[in-house]
């Protein structure tokens, strides 16, 4: 009766990783996962709350956390493995590059520290892997009905699969030659092993996935071809057009938007051949990451994978406070200083900069920064800032990368031939169910909503299929 | 009735349910007596003593709203036939001899015409059934006296007089009693208002005279009483005290055999059982006549009437009186009860066709042979008797109602539980209890009937087995009966690992079952009811020996007749079967037993009748069964599949039990459920409740096996051992809800319908839930249907694919595929922000989010809307601060939240003017202190709980407001217990008990089983503390406004509704989910019935549970609440973020634990509360200013203002009907309740004139003075004056010193102060020394009396409840349940009854004689020495908590000598004085009871404060011990 709950008992424990120095010599993942009874420490943790803020707050997929938090502790992974994917159908993307909101909406993180939940999740679905549990569901019944999936990164694959698990067909078109989307090409290997898509591309095709790589709807096919053969069409394309920063010395060459930078990494460590002059690599140079955001900070990783002689990271907010503010209490998303694994390789962080021009000849040499002074923010965080008059200084760099985040979906031939509506951010407009403004097109992710995160992805994408679902089941 | 309340419905005063009033629920307690003369020779001093007791027992009756009528007063006595004679010769009526003439007490309609129909009517019946008329004669009567209410009702009263005629004289009260009931049935038949008319009394023997009277004006009001030739042998008188102000003259009692104080708890089971048992009575006395007096009970009678009309028919058709009563009050006989084989048997025997009418009874029965008082199993009510040397017998509620010479007197003593006083007119003697039930138990040879015709199953002492099935079908069928993931954590799981219901905390916050989004179980559209006030609940773990869960199946016989065969089937120990038992059942091979299986299943194809189709099969082929002999009826759900789906099991058990009554057919055979539906605690009670006899819940079995296999059990267990513990886990179950009624035995429970719905249709109700009370309307047959099927396509979807998991639940703790809960993450972050940042803004967000979101759930108040009315400009509405006065933080103790959030709480609430409350376990006197910095963290009101924790005069003078807690809203009709580990140093010295010993709250207040119980302790408190207001809180359910009156009479200052919903504390999820109702019926309810009542000006109405924003509180206000309580939403602003952990201590955020390590983590400040209640306020203002009101005031009750629009798009809920909630008030302007400020005299007032140099100057003072009944609560107001001027520690011992001679009434010597020594030389009533904290009561008899003390009774029950010091010395013996919850008093007493020192937490108390059984249930702390001569003492004790060891330890034994040498000092008790002469051969027999835990913890503490120093060697207390 009087046994100590699991949290006084344990501490967080957060898995080890490979030492800073070790891991930027590879682009191999570097997590060191906890041993099972590390696992069932940290799963016995949970407190099972009456309002679990991690699922009903936190997680924008729902996961249904403390439950197969307690599944863990009984030692039922296959049981875990089930709750798991009954709301999310790549926990091991998710467990890998989460920032897990959940952890922050943990009622342990009110007075101690969260749960290890993103860990937990990834472990639980790897367990599953390695134990063969995760096998292809196939549906004998099929309805007949054909759909197709524009773009597969997490949002259209989550559609596709749970498509199909539904008993429709399925045809997932992507515009480069690889499925996978961000995944595959956006994010570093030392953050997701692209094995791991791949396994589970491979389960998706053997329920009947049928994936078409290298076919740009709008530029291949046509929408209205896509239109009069299928059932329904799921956009699920993205935000892939980059903002970009238009100051003096913008076309110098050795400035670069993020996103260029870190496909063309992944490309390389996919084995493909890219000629020298096209190599972006920040080997032996100062560089000057712009963008103080996680593809900024996947850009800082690279960097140093790749052996840049000087990183800085620059930011334009003031540097975030070390705690919460009044305003921005839990369970809400921290407004802190965050310290990326990127982070813990070595970096310069600067802050409350802006941006004023690139130098150089050919090259950029150096980077022109004036010094901003932000308003306290208001209750909403929003702020207003005011350049220090004569804060100006230069900083030296050979290379720098723009990730100031993504404008909106790309308005291409998809989206203009079919005259599919957009807000004015540029993202495309859906209503309550999903659908665009022309029938039969539906779309999700990114795409719909701008860029966000990858849990959020893959629960639209499994709302659009859901949508898509009861569309042609009520038809 | 719009627009005039003070009218009365019918001609009698009777209302007729109206809104929600409901006449039906109305309760009523009493106080009882008689006298008799054993000589036989009738005189008229009997008479009038018996108007001296009734007189003497007025206090224990009550007042209406015009303050003069009485609830009803009465006397039955002997026809007194020379003054009849007499007075009838005039009108040239000539009486034949004594016997041959019956005399009629008759209430005619005061209307003329009607009376002068309603004679005709009873004389040609009369005529009819063979007897003549001699004539009529109008009672004469004064209504002058009597009260405003009881004129305007009174009927004419006149006298009939019958010859017996050719009707023998053996037959002839038999045909009275036909006569009786033709008459009653053809004047109701009457297309007049006929409720005048009431046939008082029709007997050859006895006589009633009774009225709407108080005790005073019943013999003024007759001055027949008043005439010497009036005489009797005896008189058997009753004063009534009614829940409502408007009792009838019909329900004053003595009825025609009993009267009866107390109340009748199992009643709605009793008449539904005697309905199931009339088509079968036969009776060769009757004959024909049988079907003249069906039905047998008389539709409108109060629980006591009722009684008596079947006691009546059981008496009529040939067994004795004592006979009968012995069937009806069985005494507890249980495997744990001494007792004679052949008496258990008479009981086992009976039992099979009578279940127990019990309640807290003492009744009172006469015919002309007999006149006897028997009490309850339970022994709840005082009934104190007097023998004297000529021949004077007098039994009352109290003892000294009459004034007998003390030399005269040869017994003094009580009726103890279950237990008879039987004067016999035949033998001009008192025959002992054990005689007459002897005699009655060996009249036939019961012990070989039972063994010859009734079968235990045997089965059921084998372990159970497990059955097993497949994982998949498993799952299926988990899923088509509605299985979430959920209940197999949250409640099968702790159920099947721990023998245990499940316990969780914080109160409910999902939909009613009609409002949820989601198919429900049929279950769930009940809700259990509970006793409160007018009737104690049980506490089935500490006095489980009363308890019974045995059942019987198998086909019933005549109850009119005893045979062997009138029995014939199994007997369960309990009705919770296993499949391996319903195999024995069906393989049992005994003639009489004959099984028949029924589907209960219906065609899912069969569109919307297939339901309704499906039942009227299934009632057909059940009466088929029975035509062919079939006994037992197994209902079966087990073949279901994917075109058959299961009828809700509840629907088909309880529809077929009715319409086998309606059939006559219900007794011939036992229902069995075989269902897979059936898990919870709640479903097992509801099943049994609505008719079945026992229940095979073979899915949870399944799937408790399955847990236990895949190791999800809280500890390893074999299936086998899971099963049986999860069938234990149900038996508790059951118990705790018997006992949340105050009833004992299933037998009892079995088809009582003690459940109320919410969300179903009347009309299923009255062909399916026959009388289940229901008001709101809800779903219907179709809907039952649909969501049946929703259920079933789950486990047979159309695709074929059955789901891999279970649905995840989410009613216990909120998930996002679940229900909608109130306090959502949005909620709770922005209330905190708000309150946080002092930002109104964000408060209106969180406002917006409770009312308005899509993400909480539909609550009534949500529902329901406010009509326009012209606005005001916010300014002049009343400012926050005036509003703020209306707030109260709602009971929360500081056990159950942590010191820091209880100090907070207060601190904030004083700040605003507003009010905290203690809750129950006192409170640090320190708090009294005003801080520094101006703040003062007391609590401005006190609770006042069962427990009596830290109830000393120091916590209840600091108080502004006393609230008596009667039920709390997450656990109505429960206690509570404070595990050991939750009792810091802190809080075992708050509540005077020792740190690490658990504390027990039991559940009833052990000083309030009735209404004029409650009305005592409200006395006694306005005594210690005259300017605190009394407040009393209930729990909202059906006939809670009529509680809400009676507590209004009782004279409480404010009644406080509190809803289902509320509650912070832990309780069982059972409680939590399924007992109780919104806040918004209980409250409208008590609104409309105080009103009717003319009571609503009288007192103050609050409102809790869940109240969230300023909506909430204008809801609350128009249906009449005008103070409100929070108590969630205070501890958000505080940090709670609903972990629903408080009952673990696990509490993280540091609010609901006890543990330092959490409690640092408490980041809540006063600021953050008053900041919510200013924004609440505020927000309050603005609907106010949005409504046009600018008071409080001019709001509370104005319902007109509220409208209904049922729910457009949604299905079942549009079904649902809240106008019944606000309809029946419109347009009224009801008075806000005005506080009562006048002090209530006391006897006291005169003691502490007296006493005046002592109090005011410490001065010695000694008094003699005399003193009776009815001077209560002696010394407490002097107590508190003491307290008051000079703190706890009081005065020196014997500064003041008061001799009294007399008969002290109730609480004498409550809350008595240190330095107030108190003697008595006569005897006492009950709850002497009731929280006592000091001084001294020494108890003797008169100096002259004729009886050996230490054998007499000279004190009543409850003595030294929660009593913190003092010492009390009895030279005689005390009643039940002494030093109950004792914790710090020392007693010696001579003799004592059952459950003595239970729930003791401290002090101690040695006995000098015998104790009732059941010693120390509960005890955990203190310790008893037991002078046991006959070394069967260990026997009595209750083992579960306490050791027994002889009196080794030298100290121990000097302890016991000085204090029997102090209480012979202060008594001269010879009996002591005996022992003490002879101890060294005396002291071994002297047995010592101390509780193991407490033995420990003063271990512990002796140990830490001497670490070095060698105490006791173990050996020595091994050998000893």
């Amino acid at each position: 009766m009087a046994k100590d709950p699991g949290f006084l008992k344990y501490k967080r424990h957060n898995p080890t990783k490979v030492a800073p120095a070790d891991r930027i010599r590879n682009f191999k993942e570097f997590e060191i996962p906890l041993n099972e009874s590390g696992l069932a420490n940290q799963a016995m943790r949970c407190m099972d709350c009456g309002i679990p803020f991690c699922h009903a707050a936190g997680c924008p997929l729902v996961n249904h956390i403390p439950d197969w938090n307690s599944m863990v502790y009984h030692a039922h992974w296959q049981k875990a493995l089930a709750l798991l994917h009954a709301t999310n159908n790549f926990p091991e993307f998710t467990g890998r590059i989460c920032p897990a909101p959940c952890e922050y909406a943990c009622t342990l993180a009110i007075h101690d520290s969260p749960v290890t939940i993103r860990h937990l999740e990834l472990q639980i679905v790897e367990k599953g892997w390695h134990a063969g549990w995760i096998k292809p569901q196939i549906i004998p019944n099929k309805t007949g009905k054909k759909i197709a999936v524009i773009g597969s990164g997490p949002s259209g694959l989550a559609a596709a699969q749970q498509l199909i698990r539904a008993g429709h067909a399925v045809v997932v078109f992507e515009k480069r030659d690889r499925i996978g989307g961000l995944l595959r090409y956006g994010v570093p290997d030392f953050k997701l092993d692209k094995a791991v898509i791949d396994r589970r591309l491979a389960q998706m095709e053997a329920e009947g996935v049928v994936f078409e790589p290298g076919v740009d709807v709008g530029r291949d096919i046509s929408p209205r071809y896509l239109k009069r053969t299928y059932d329904a069409i799921v956009i699920a394309t993205g935000t892939t057009v980059a903002r970009d920063l238009a100051i003096p010395g913008r076309q110098l060459a050795g400035i670069h938007l993020a996103m260029d930078y870190l496909i063309q990494q992944n490309q390389i460590n996919a084995g493909y051949v890219i000629s020298p002059e096209q190599i972006i690599t920040a080997k032996d140079k100062d560089v000057i990451v712009l963008g103080g955001g996680d593809t900024g900070s996947d850009c800082v990783g690279t960097a140093h994978r790749q052996g840049a002689k000087s990183i800085a990271q620059v930011e334009i907010l003031p540097q975030p406070p070390g705690s919460r503010t009044l305003y921005n209490a839990w369970p809400a998303w921290p407004q802190i200083l965050m310290t990326s694994s990127s982070h813990e390789e070595g970096c310069e962080r600067l802050f409350g900069l802006s941006a004023k021009s690139f130098e150089g000849t050919d090259n950029v040499r150096q980077v022109t920064f004036a010094r901003l002074e932000w308003t306290e923010p208001d209750k909403n965080g929003a702020r207003t800032s005011r350049e220090i008059a004569g804060s100006q200084f230069c900083l030296k760099a050979d290379l720098v990368l723009l990730a100031f985040g993504f404008l909106h979906v790309e308005h291409g031939n998809l989206v203009h031939e079919l005259g599919i509506v957009t807000d004015s951010r540029g993202n495309i407009v859906v209503d309550q169910h999903y659908v665009t403004s022309e029938a039969k097109f539906f779309a999700t992710g990114d795409a719909v909503s701008g860029a966000s995160l990858i849990v959020k992805a893959i629960y639209n994408g499994r709302q659009v299929a859901a949508a898509v679902d009861n569309f042609l089941s009520g038809s | 009735m719009i627009g005039n309340f003070g009218a009365l419905n019918r001609a009698n005063g009777e209302l007729t349910a109206s809104g929600l009033y409901d006449p039906a629920l109305e309760h009523d307690s009493c106080g009882v007596g008689f006298i008799a003369k054993l000589d036989g020779v009738a005189t008229h001093q009997i008479i009038r003593d018996s108007i001296t007791v009734l007189v003497n027992l007025e206090h224990r009756g009550a007042l209406g709203g015009d303050k003069s009528t009485g609830d009803g007063a009465g006397i039955m006595m002997q026809i007194p036939d020379t003054f009849l004679r007499q007075e009838t010769a005039d009108s040239g009526i000539v009486l034949p001899r004594v016997g041959d003439y019956a005399v009629g007490m008759l209430f005619l309609p005061a209307n003329n015409s009607l009376a002068a129909n309603c004679r005709n009517i009873f004389e040609k019946i009369v005529a009819d059934e063979g007897c003549e008329i001699f004539g009529w004669r109008p009672v004469p009567v004064d209504p002058v006296s009597i009260g405003e209410q009881a004129r305007k009702t009174m009927p004419a009263i006149e006298q009939v007089f019958i010859d017996r005629a050719k009707i023998s004289a053996g037959a002839f009260e038999r045909k009275l009693y036909v006569i009786r009931r033709l008459t009653e049935k053809q004047v109701a038949e009457l297309p007049a208002d006929t409720s005048q008319f009431y046939i008082v009394s029709l007997s050859v023997h006895r006589l009633v005279y009774k009225g709407l009277l108080t005790a005073n004006q019943l013999p003024n009001f007759y001055p027949d009483l008043a005439d010497e030739r009036f005489i009797s042998r005896f008189g058997v008188i009753h004063q009534r005290y009614s829940t409502n102000t408007l009792p009838t003259w019909n329900l004053a009692q003595p009825f025609r055999f009993i009267a009866h104080n107390g109340e009748i708890n199992t009643l709605s089971g009793n008449i539904n059982r005697m309905r199931t048992r009339e088509f079968n009575l036969q009776s060769p006395l009757f004959g024909d006549d049988i079907e003249k007096i069906k039905p047998i009970i008389v539709g409108s009678g109060s629980d006591s009437a009722i009684f008596d009309n079947v006691l009546e028919l059981l008496v009529l058709s040939g067994r004795s009186l004592p006979h009968a009563m012995m069937m009806m009050v069985p005494e507890a006989y249980g495997p744990k009860i001494q007792m004679s084989e052949d008496k258990r048997a008479f009981y086992d025997f009976h039992s099979s066709i009578m279940e127990p009418w019990d309640g807290p009874a003492a009744i009172v029965f006469c015919d002309e042979r007999y006149l006897g008082g028997i009490l309850d199993r339970n022994g709840l009510r005082p009934a104190r008797y007097t023998i004297t040397s000529d021949g004077l017998v007098v039994l009352a509620s109290e003892t000294g109602v009459l004034d007998i010479p003390p030399e005269k007197i040869i017994k003094r003593s009580r009726l103890s539980p279950g237990k008879m006083l039987l004067a016999d007119f035949n033998q001009n003697r008192v025959v002992p209890d054990k005689e007459i039930k002897a005699k009655i138990s060996r009249q036939k040879p019961y012990r070989r009937w039972i063994k010859d015709n009734i079968i235990t199953l045997r089965g059921l002492f084998n372990p159970s087995s497990a059955p097993s099935e497949n994982d998949e079908i498993l799952l299926q069928k988990q899923h088509a009966f509605g299985y979430t993931a959920e209940e197999l954590k949250m409640l099968i799981s702790p159920m099947a690992s721990r023998s245990q219901e499940p316990v969780g905390a914080m109160g409910n916050d999902t939909p009613l079952a009609i409002l949820s989004d989601r198919p429900q179980l049929l279950f769930n559209y009940f809700k259990q009811r509970f006793a409160q006030v007018t009737n104690p609940p049980i506490d089935p773990l500490r006095e489980e020996l009363v308890m019974s869960l045995e059942t019987f199946a198998g086909g019933e016989g005549n109850l009119l007749e005893e045979t062997p065969e009138n029995f014939r089937g199994f007997r369960f120990s309990h009705p919770v079967l296993t499949p391996d038992d319903l195999l024995r059942i069906e393989q049992a091979n005994h003639p009489s037993i004959k099984v028949a299986y029924l589907d209960i299943l219906f065609e899912r194809n069969g569109g919307p009748q297939a339901l309704e189709q499906a039942l009227d099969n299934l009632f057909e082929a059940a009466a088929k069964c029975i035509a062919d002999g079939a006994t037992l009826l197994i209902l079966t759900d087990r073949n279901i599949n994917a075109g058959q789906v299961p009828v809700p099991s509840l629907l088909a058990v309880s529809g077929l039990h009715h319409f086998l009554v309606r059939q006559g057919l219900r007794n011939r055979a036992s229902l069995i459920v075989d269902s897979g539906e059936v898990r919870e605690v709640m479903h097992f009670t509801l099943l049994v409740g609505y008719g079945a006899d026992a229940i095979c819940p073979y899915l949870a079995f399944y799937t408790v096996r399955n847990l236990a296999l895949n190791g999800l059990l809280e500890q390893d267990l074999k299936p086998e051992e899971a099963v049986d513990s999860y069938i234990i886990a149900v038996k508790k179950g059951f118990l705790k809800t018997m006992s949340r009624l105050g009833i004992s035995t299933l037998h009892s429970f079995f088809a009582a319908q003690t459940f109320e719905t919410i969300g179903i249709s009347q009309e299923v109700i009255d062909r399916y839930f026959t009388d289940t009370i229901n008001r709101l309307g809800g779903l219907d047959l179709a809907d039952i249907r649909n969501e049946a099927v929703l259920r079933h396509s789950a486990g047979f979807p159309l695709t074929g694919n059955v789901r891999n998991l279970l649905d995840t639940g989410g009613e216990y703790s909120l998930r996002a595929d679940g229900p909608r809960h109130g306090w959502n993450p949005s909620a709770i972050a922005k209330l905190q922000t708000a309150t946080r940042a002092d930002d109104y803004e964000i408060f209106k967000d969180y406002v917006r989010i409770v009312n308005e979101s899509d993400a909480t759930p539909p609550t009534i108040r949500k529902l329901l809307t406010f009509k326009a009315r012209p606005p005001v400009p916010i300014d002049e509405v009343e400012p926050v601060e005036s509003i703020q006065k209306r707030f109260a933080a709602s009971a929360m103790s500081f056990g159950s939240i942590s010191p820091e959030a209880h100090r907070t709480i207060a601190i904030a609430m004083n700040r605003l003017g507003a009010r905290s409350n203690s809750g129950e376990g006192g409170e640090d006197p320190q708090r009294v202190t005003v801080l520094p910095n101006g703040d003062c963290a007391n609590s401005k009101v006190k609770q006042v709980a069962s427990g009596r924790f830290g109830v000393t005069p120091a916590y209840l003078i600091s108080a502004e407001e006393l609230q008596i807690k009667i039920a709390q809203g997450a656990k109505p009709g429960e206690g509570g217990q404070l595990p050991g580990h939750k009792v810091t140093d802190e809080i075992a010295r708050v509540r005077n008990t020792t740190p690490g010993v658990t504390l027990i709250s039991p559940p009833p207040h052990h000083d309030i089983y009735s209404i004029e119980d409650l009305s005592q302790l409200i006395f006694d408190l306005k005594c210690v503390n005259p300017t605190a207001k009394i407040s009393v809180k209930l729990v909202s359910e059906s006939g809670v406004g009529t509680i809400a009156a009676g507590v209004a009479k009782a004279k409480a200052d404010l009644v406080l509704i509190s809803g289902y919903e509320g509650g912070t504390g832990a309780a069982p999820l059972t409680s939590i989910k399924h007992t109780g109702i919104p806040w918004e019926i209980g409250l409208a309810e008590t609104h409309q019935t105080l009103i009717f009542n003319k009571l609503r000006d009288k007192v103050r109405v609050q409102v809790d549970g869940q109240l969230k924003t300023g909506r909430d509180l204008a809801v609350a206000a128009l249906l009449g609440a005008e103070e409100f309580g929070f108590a969630t939403a205070i501890l958000i602003t505080l940090g709670c973020v609903m972990l629903r952990k408080c009952h673990l201590n696990s509490c993280a955020v540091g609010v609901a634990t006890q543990d330092p390590r959490l409690r640092v983590n408490f980041q809540g400040r006063p600021e953050y509360i008053e900041r919510f209640f200013r924004f609440l306020a505020q927000d309050f203002r603005e609907v106010m200013s949005e409504l046009g009101f600018r008071t409080v005031a001019e709001m509370v009750g104005r319902s007109d203002i509220l409208a209904y629009q049922p729910p457009a798009d949604s299905g079942k809920s549009a079904k649902f009907d809240l106008n019944p909630l606000i309809n029946a008030m419109t347009n009224t302007t009801a008075v806000c309740g005005i506080s009562r400020s006048e002090k209530v005299a006391a006897f006291d007032d005169e003691l502490i004139r007296l006493t005046a140099p002592a109090v005011e100057r410490k001065e010695p003072v000694a008094l003699d003075l005399d003193i009776r009944n009815t001077y209560r609560t002696v010394g407490a107001r002097l107590s508190g004056e003491i307290v008051k001027k000079y703190g706890a520690a009081g005065l020196p011992d014997d500064t003041i010193r008061i001799n009294f001679r007399g008969s002290a009434g109730q609480s004498f010597g409550a809350f008595l102060a240190p330095g107030i020594s108190l003697k008595i030389e006569g005897d006492t009533n009950d709850y002497l020394g009731k929280s006592m904290s000091g001084g001294r009561v020494v108890l003797v008899p008169p100096p002259n009396s004729a009886f050996a003390p230490h054998e007499n009774v000279i004190c009543g029950n409850v003595v030294l409840y929660g009593a913190t010091g003092g010492e009390v010395f009895i030279n005689g013996k005390a009643g039940e349940r002494f030093a109950i919850r004792n914790s710090g008093a020392l007693a010696v007493v001579e003799g004592i009854g059952s459950h003595g020192c239970e729930y003791m937490t401290g002090g101690v108390v040695v006995v000098i004689g015998s104790t009732g059984s059941n010693f120390a249930a509960g005890m955990s702390g203190g310790i008893a020495y037991i002078y046991d001569e006959t070394q069967l003492f260990d026997t009595k004790c209750n083992l579960d908590m306490v050791d027994l060891e002889s009196v080794w330890d030298k100290k121990d034994k000097l302890f016991l000598h000085s204090i029997l040498e102090k209480h012979w000092r202060f008594t001269k008790s010879p009996h002591t004085r005996a022992i003490l002469d002879k101890w060294d051969s005396n002291l071994p027999l002297f047995v010592k009871v101390i509780p193991i835990d407490y033995r420990k913890s003063l271990e512990r503490m002796k140990l830490s404060e001497h670490t070095d120093v060698e105490t006791v060697s173990a050996t020595e207390e091994v050998f000893n011990g």
